[in-house]
């Protein structure tokens, strides 16, 4: 790594992992963190960054995120969506096997690797396929996969249909100590629904997806992390039965830790019609309804949901300017991330150190990933944030490809204004642009 | 301009004054459906374009019929005849017809939101004719003007007639059952606002497959038995059963739908007061939602749906196609002056 | 023009209209919406002059408008009540105030959609002048020359005015 010496001073260092919470100097040498104090004396030469005002906290982590490459370079690649990440604050991310060939073997895990290394951005941590092809049908190579430098399995934007199959993945990889990933839907209760099944759906006279298609799932699989003693983490979950669920899970002691996106946290299925058929409120699971936003946030407070992930889906005009139904699942999250979740602390829902906690080092956790805090010695993942910078949410800026948000256009507090990784300044937000 | 309204999207948006708007301009609408010569000039050089991506013979004729009485030129666009089949999103075709300069574009599409989506990329007027399970405001229109000549006792009298013209603050009060497979239909939507808004009591009926969630929300109350609906109620909307909705599986099949949820002559002469009227958005499943009997009998008020949906049209591409955007009010209403 | 006037000038014009109507089988349309109330006393004075019922109608031409693409929006439209057969009889078709002759145009347009007149009378209580199409009077209550920036009100019992009158007054403050 680079062997420059910064100092990051005059910041509100909030590192939950160390319980560190206060103004004080951080030290980066040689890609690590070396000193977090009070004072530093900062020799001559040295770099400094002016951070008063703001949080110095660790790179943030999102386990869920789709760089669409290989195959879909049109949306996004690992370059931009690298770029995205770490613009949002975010020096590692989990990259979905949902691509094309999808990643269900070393070559593409190593392709993904080496796209993210030549950018030399954020960290990327391929996810591996749970079934071979994405197909539900039989078991990937984890063992493969995990030498290759998968970090956990998914079949992300699919559930596993076979209650047998899912079995098998969480014994099976037992062995490699991956954590499995689910996203839950029962896709028979799910039918040809596109938004959350409610009042709104039948005024705007959309077919509605009941949020008990999330929650059968979610209790099947959490029967299945008991019976094989398996890594269950629940993705981006929606619906206050999914949170009771999971919090049940956790009391009697069972490997399950789940995640929620942004917008399941801050709006409601109301915001399709608000929005009058909006295709950028369009994502799978749906925006549910007021009282499930509710819960999720509560599940969010007290830890039975360990971490926020955005979800990170961009996609072209092609897919989204269509019919609210024909529409493709998804938004982009990276960029509005910590200005979305912020919202939660001013709102009184979440405590500033749980909010930084459930962006970092309880993600990191989840995945066993390295950073997620400023202890010394750990790697030299930084963002500082600025937590009362107001800017107007213009997709057209975004360095992702995706323009797919639903808070264009949005008046948003709180951004990131440089990033480090290892040690290395890879974004300082341009004064030009608030 | 229906009042604040450059589209017409749903009855949702509309206030109950813009509702009564477009009413009463089709009461003068109505009188010329009558005349010896079916035409007025006022729409002369504007351009209709019906943009039907399902079939639905009834309402493209009635708009086109209602074009043509006005004078615009009616243009038909449907799915058969155009490119959507290949590969062309409707953005692109909307933008396309567009490009035809037409002042209103009336559009019918499967999908709930789709006029919606086509208002938000063209800058003519455009009118809902009709999308997906979310709302038909021409045919709530036409619903609320059949239901005000009957409570106001003026069917059949002569248009224009002192004292013929259907008062429409005589739907306040009333009771309207609306019975049917409403989770999949526009026209219970579209009623149901357009009745409450005009401060009529709303009851919904249907299997319980057929009922989506949130109808108390939107002021109406929900009934699993036929009888429970009817009895006492002022007229009833009787919805189409889409055939291929049995064994979606909502229902088992038209059989049994018909014994519990259809209406025959022996349940109408029991449950519904002597006044009772009988609204059907057509076309009629005879034997199945409605027994034949009761579709052509004297309760029946099918065919007044069907003439004044054409005079709701009417007053509606006439508000929407008539006034240029940004023209000089003042001038032109002192020009205009005899 | 006050009251008296008015009456008078009514009761000339059906005078006139007998004249020259000679036999012929008349009915009156009055123009929404000066002329309605206008064309009901003139009926009254003309079934007195006649000791005949006359069919009287009503006619609202915003249907018929040449000017709707330059509206900010479209014209209120009123009923049209014409419940007899128009062809072969004469009409004497009543407005207040006769000025570009736009409305008579819209209204003879409407009124041979409902039929073929024998002959189409044009009876109005003021002309101000100041035609844009080539359209007379047959019959007129009285003549005024009015400035383009004024405007001239037939005001009438029946339509809440608390007398007959007929007042020039500067355009805008209708």
């Amino acid at each position: 790594m680079n062997g420059e010496t910064i100092f990051i001073e005059g910041g509100r260092v909030i590192d939950p992992a160390s319980g560190t919470d206060g103004v004080r100097t951080v030290v980066l040498r040689d890609g690590r963190i070396a000193e977090v104090a009070e004072r530093w004396e900062r020799p001559r030469d040295v770099r400094a960054i002016d951070a008063r005002g703001r949080w110095v906290v660790p790179g943030l982590v999102d386990l869920h995120v789709h760089l669409r490459e290989p195959g879909q370079e049109y949306k996004e690649t690992v370059e931009t969506g690298a770029r995205a990440a770490v613009a949002g604050g975010f020096t590692a991310v989990c990259a979905m096997p949902n691509t094309s060939p999808v990643n269900d073997n070393a070559s593409v895990t190593e392709l993904m690797l080496a796209r993210a290394a030549a950018a030399g951005l954020a960290r990327v941590y391929p996810v591996g396929c749970i079934s071979r092809g994405l197909k539900g049908e039989e078991l990937a190579e984890y063992g493969e996969l995990k030498s290759a430098g998968c970090v956990a399995l998914s079949d992300d934007g699919k559930p596993v249909t076979s209650s047998a199959l899912m079995r098998r993945a969480l014994e099976y990889a037992r062995a490699f100590e991956l954590p499995v990933t689910v996203h839950e839907e029962d896709l028979g209760l799910v039918g040809k629904g596109v938004m959350n099944e409610g009042p709104t759906a039948t005024r705007l006279g959309l077919k509605g997806i009941p949020t008990a298609s999330e929650e059968v799932m979610v209790l099947r699989d959490i029967a299945l992390a008991e019976l094989t003693g398996g890594r269950l983490h629940v993705a981006h979950l929606s619906s206050a039965g999914s949170v009771r669920a999971v919090r049940d899970a956790k009391r009697r002691g069972l490997r399950v830790s789940a995640e929620a996106t942004p917008h399941h946290l801050t709006l409601t299925d109301e915001d399709v019609a608000r929005s009058r058929y909006d295709t950028s409120f369009k994502m799978n699971p749906p925006l549910r309804s007021a009282a499930d936003v509710r819960a999720v946030r509560e599940g969010l407070a007290d830890g039975t949901i360990d971490c926020i992930a955005t979800d990170h889906a961009p996609h072209s005009a092609v897919e989204k300017d269509l019919e609210f139904e024909a529409a493709a699942n998804g938004i982009v999250g990276l960029e509005t991330a910590f200005a979305v979740c912020l919202a939660l602390v001013r709102e009184g829902a979440l405590s500033e150190t749980r909010l930084v906690e459930a962006f970092t080092i309880a993600a990191a956790r989840a995945f066993g990933l390295p950073g997620g805090t400023l202890a010394r010695g750990a790697p030299a993942d930084v963002a500082i944030l600025d937590p009362g910078l107001t800017w107007r949410c213009d997709p057209g800026r975004f360095r992702s490809k995706g323009r797919n948000s639903p808070w264009k256009d949005a008046l948003l507090v709180g951004r990131c204004t440089h990033t480090l990784v290892g040690g290395r300044l890879v974004h300082e937000l341009d004064r030009g642009e608030p | 301009m229906i009042g604040r309204h450059r589209h017409l999207i749903g009855l949702e948006p509309l206030s109950r004054e813009e509702i009564v708007g477009v009413l009463q301009l089709a009461i003068s609408m109505k009188e010329v459906l009558r005349r010896p010569i079916k035409k007025v000039p006022t729409l002369r050089g504007k351009a209709v374009v019906n943009l039907f991506f399902e079939a639905s013979t009834r309402t493209r004729t009635s708009f086109e019929t209602a074009a043509k009485i006005l004078s615009a030129d009616a243009l038909n666009w449907t799915s058969a005849s155009s490119s959507v089949t290949k590969g062309e999103t409707l953005v692109d075709t909307a933008r396309n017809i567009e490009a035809m300069h037409p002042d209103v574009l009336v559009i019918r599409h499967p999908a709930g939101g789709a006029p919606q989506l086509v208002a938000d990329h063209v800058s003519c007027a455009v009118v809902s004719a009709g999308d997906g399970a979310h709302e038909h405001p021409s045919q709530g229109l036409l619903d609320l003007y059949t239901l005000a000549e009957h409570f106001s006792g003026v069917r059949g009298k002569a248009v224009g007639e002192k004292g013929a013209a259907p008062n429409f603050g005589s739907i306040a009060g009333k009771t309207i059952a609306i019975v049917g497979d409403v989770s999949h239909s526009r026209v219970a939507r579209s009623d149901l606002h357009g009745f409450t808004k005009l401060g009529a009591r709303v009851r919904v009926c249907g299997p319980p497959t057929m009922i989506p969630q949130g109808m108390e929300t939107l002021g109406a109350t929900v009934h699993y038995q036929l009888r429970e609906a009817v009895e006492g109620a002022d007229a009833v909307v009787m919805l189409r059963i889409q055939h291929e909705r049995i064994g979606d599986p909502l229902i088992p099949g038209t059989r049994e739908y018909s014994k519990f949820w259809g209406l025959n002559e022996k349940k109408a002469a029991e449950w519904l007061t002597p006044g009772c009227v009988i609204l059907h958005p057509g076309p009629v499943n005879r034997g199945v939602e409605l027994a034949p009997e009761v579709a052509d009998g004297a309760r029946s008020v099918i065919l007044d749906q069907v003439e004044n949906g054409v005079a709701i049209r009417m007053a509606i591409l006439y508000l929407l196609a008539g006034g240029a955007q940004g023209a000089h009010t003042s001038a032109a209403e002192g020009a205009a002056r005899s | 023009m006050n009251s008296d006037g008015i009456e008078r000038a009514l009761k000339r014009m059906a005078r006139e209209i007998v004249e020259r109507a000679r036999g012929g089988e008349l009915a009156i349309v009055g123009i929404r919406r000066g002329g309605v109330h206008l064309a009901e006393r003139l009926r009254r004075d003309l079934e007195e002059a006649t000791g005949q019922e006359l069919p009287l109608g009503t006619l609202d031409i915003a249907l018929y408008r040449d000017d709707l693409s330059e509206r900010a929006s479209a014209p209120v439209v009123g009923p049209t009540d014409i419940r007899f057969s128009v062809t072969g009889k004469t009409i004497v078709l009543v407005d207040d105030v006769l000025y570009t002759g736009r409305t008579v145009r819209a209204a003879l347009d409407e009124l041979v959609d409902f039929g073929r007149p024998r002959r189409v009378l044009l009876a109005v209580l003021v002309d101000r002048g100041g035609r844009e199409l080539p359209i007379a009077p047959d019959m007129v209550g009285a003549r005024l020359e009015v400035p383009e920036a004024e405007q001239v009100e037939v005001q009438l019992v029946e339509a809440g005015a608390a007398e007959d009158q007929v007042i020039v007054k500067p355009r805008g403050n209708a």
